[in-house]
């Protein structure tokens, strides 16, 4: 079984973020960059996919500037086979920034298409955009069935089933043909750490590069970018560790009434 | 009048996805901004849509479309993008609205991409001051660091957005009169190619933090399973029920049980301390009925104190010691 997994490369959720100059984006320009949590889930999947098996294929694919490496390598360090990299421009004109979520399904779907892959894994959402939607698109574009915030996978006859999460901890079994398409929620397994052998080892493996093609025109459009203004009137206590601890209980005491 | 809004309603059972009428609420503002025409779509098998698209026929509505069909008997992607693509292309409508549930996720991107669209997903906030340019959506970036105003690019297509739960309210629907009106896709069963499950529950819940009086809930900011304890010290200290964000019971730290938020458990206690927790909307919406809230963060910009009553800006580490001795000693004095 040969199984492509999207991983996006976003920037660390601890990050100080900032409005870039324009207005309309993110300032990256001091960012440390990690892989997006929830693909790392997806490729926790694939690579388990492959261990049950006992053969297959799990291929890593990824969009951007020459930055997203380091994160197709993190994926080859824990034992995905071959990397994909589909090169956008740094910023600018066909830079990921410029394209919409259909511009960039396009890139990886296109990139899937060559690979002919019997299973393609997507993380459920992005950290940065948020969007939610990137692997939806792609099964579409790829006129395959999928199914969304998935959990576990298994083979079944000539498709597979999964185990996908609805609202309220309720969940649900999906049955499909494949080739077909599933964008992978958090925590279905324990992620797996690189060893130093795995790190040594990607070095070696194919690094492919491709050239992405020039962006379509976008469906929306990014007017503004900015801080939410808070609407809330928060009491903001300041102070020692200890002065803020009388601070709280004090409240805890008087107002909230819970001591 | 020519451009109209169409907002997509959800079931869930035999009655409404709450949220179908927060994007009720929102579709019919953005039609009384743009001085338009608002209506409504219910899909599922015949004769159960037909009773749910009549208690909408109250509403302010230029038409309920009844979108009945025995292949709509259960939700599945392909039969919800094949009717909808068809009453769209019936109907004309120049914004289509959905609320952001997971349902909406699962189908609502692929509709838009055979439309040529991109879904406008999560909008927190429509505004449609500038009538030569159309309406503008809000929509967070990096879980809720930032916002981000987008517009639908193309005048002559159509604009497909979703909206977050919480951001618009249901109470605000305007009543009307409407008639229903029936729409039969044609739906082919061979074109339905995924088989879903009935709804289950894993293994029965043992916590029931929905009637805690007092939690306190751990997340990211904590660093190791080790220092739990310290989340569990300030707990015991103050009579609390402990909870998580999602990464920490992901994580196998603390059960799935104790988990918080719209893929775990819905609480609403007295008190909430959120500890070393961001503020996620996925997180937020399970917590936002709580009483009083206290966040603990060291990121005075992180999206918790938005919902916070009373925040300390600091180091976690530094502070939860010397708040769980604080409350000994008064319990004690
Ligand atoms: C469909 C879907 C469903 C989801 N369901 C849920 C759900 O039910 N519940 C849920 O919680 N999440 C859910 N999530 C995930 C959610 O989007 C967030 O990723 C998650 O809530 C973040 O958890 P966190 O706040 O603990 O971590 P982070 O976002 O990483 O935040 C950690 C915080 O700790 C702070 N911090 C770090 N160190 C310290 C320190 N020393 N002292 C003080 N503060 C510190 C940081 O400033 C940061 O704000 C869901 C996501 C999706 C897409
Ligand atoms: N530039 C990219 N390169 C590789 N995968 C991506 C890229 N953008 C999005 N994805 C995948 O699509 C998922 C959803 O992203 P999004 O639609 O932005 O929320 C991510 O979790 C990734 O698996």
């Amino acid at each position: 079984m040969k199984i492509v997994v999207a991983v996006k490369q976003v920037p660390e959720r601890d990050a100080v973020v900032r409005v870039a100059a324009d207005g309309r984006g993110v300032d990256e320009s001091d960012a440390a960059w990690t892989m997006n949590e929830p693909d790392a889930y997806a490729l926790e999947e694939a690579l388990q996919l492959k261990e049950r098996a006992g053969d297959g294929e799990v291929v890593v694919l990824c969009a951007g500037p020459e930055r997203v490496q380091s994160t197709l390598r993190e994926a080859l360090a824990k034992g995905a086979d071959r990397a994909v990299h589909v090169v956008t421009p740094e910023s600018g004109a066909g830079s990921l920034g410029e394209r919409d979520t259909l511009d960039v399904a396009r890139l990886l779907a296109d990139a899937v298409r060559a690979e002919a892959a019997d299973l393609v894994l997507t993380g459920l959402q992005s950290d940065d955009l948020g969007a939610g939607q990137t692997g939806v698109v792609m099964a579409e574009l790829l006129g395959v069935p999928h199914a969304t915030l998935v959990l576990q996978v298994e083979l079944a006859g000539a498709g597979i089933k999964v185990k996908r999460e609805l609202e309220d901890g309720w969940m649900q079994q999906v049955e499909m043909p494949l080739p077909a398409l599933l964008t992978v929620q958090s925590g279905g397994n324990r992620l797996r750490y690189a060893t130093l052998m795995g790190i040594k080892r990607a070095r070696q493996k194919e690094m492919r590069e491709v050239e992405a093609a020039a962006a379509t025109k976008r469906a929306d459009e990014v007017v503004k970018v900015s801080l939410p203004v808070r609407v809330k009137q928060t009491e903001m206590l300041t102070g020692s560790a200890d002065e803020i601890a009388a601070k709280l209980v004090e409240r805890l005491k008087f107002e909230v009434k819970v001591l | 009048m020519s451009s109209k809004v169409l907002v997509v309603m959800q079931t869930s059972g035999a009655g409404w996805h709450r949220m179908s009428f927060e994007a009720l609420a929102a579709g019919q503002a953005l039609a009384a901004e743009l001085g338009v025409e608002c209506s409504a779509a219910v899909l599922g098998e015949g004769a159960a849509v037909a009773g749910l698209a009549a208690e909408l026929t109250t509403k302010k509505l230029a038409a309920v479309w009844a979108v009945g069909d025995a292949l709509l008997a259960q939700y599945t992607a392909d039969g919800w993008v094949a009717a909808l693509e068809q009453l769209i292309a019936e109907t004309q409508p120049k914004y289509v609205v959905f609320p952001h549930t997971y349902q909406v996720r699962d189908y609502a991107p692929a509709l838009a991409t055979r439309l040529g669209e991109v879904l406008i997903g999560d909008v927190t906030a429509i505004r449609a001051e500038d009538a030569q340019s159309g309406p503008v959506f809000v929509r967070q970036w990096m879980q809720g660091k930032l916002n981000a105003e987008y517009r639908h690019a193309s005048a002559s297509g159509v604009c497909v957005v979703s909206v977050q739960a919480g951001s618009f309210r249901a109470e605000a629907v305007a009543e009307g009169a409407s008639e229903v009106r029936a729409f039969a896709p044609k739906l082919e069963a061979e074109k339905i190619r995924t088989k879903p499950g009935e709804a289950f529950r894993e293994a029965a819940q043992t916590v029931d933090l929905s009637s805690s009086a007092v939690i306190v809930s751990v997340g990211r900011g904590i660093g190791e399973q080790e220092n739990l304890k310290l989340v569990e010290g300030l707990a015991a200290a103050l009579g609390a029920d402990v909870a998580a964000s999602r990464p920490i019971c992901d994580a196998g730290w603390l059960p799935m049980e104790r988990q918080v938020g719209s893929s775990g458990q819905t609480v609403a206690p007295k008190l909430y301390v959120a500890v070393g927790i961001s503020g996620a909307i996925q997180h937020l919406v399970g917590m936002k009925g709580a009483k009083t809230v206290i966040a603990i963060n060291k990121d005075a910009d992180a999206p918790i104190f938005e919902v916070a009553d009373i925040g300390v800006v600091g180091d976690l580490f530094e502070i939860v010691p010397a708040l769980t001795r604080a409350i000994q000693a008064a319990k004690q004095g």
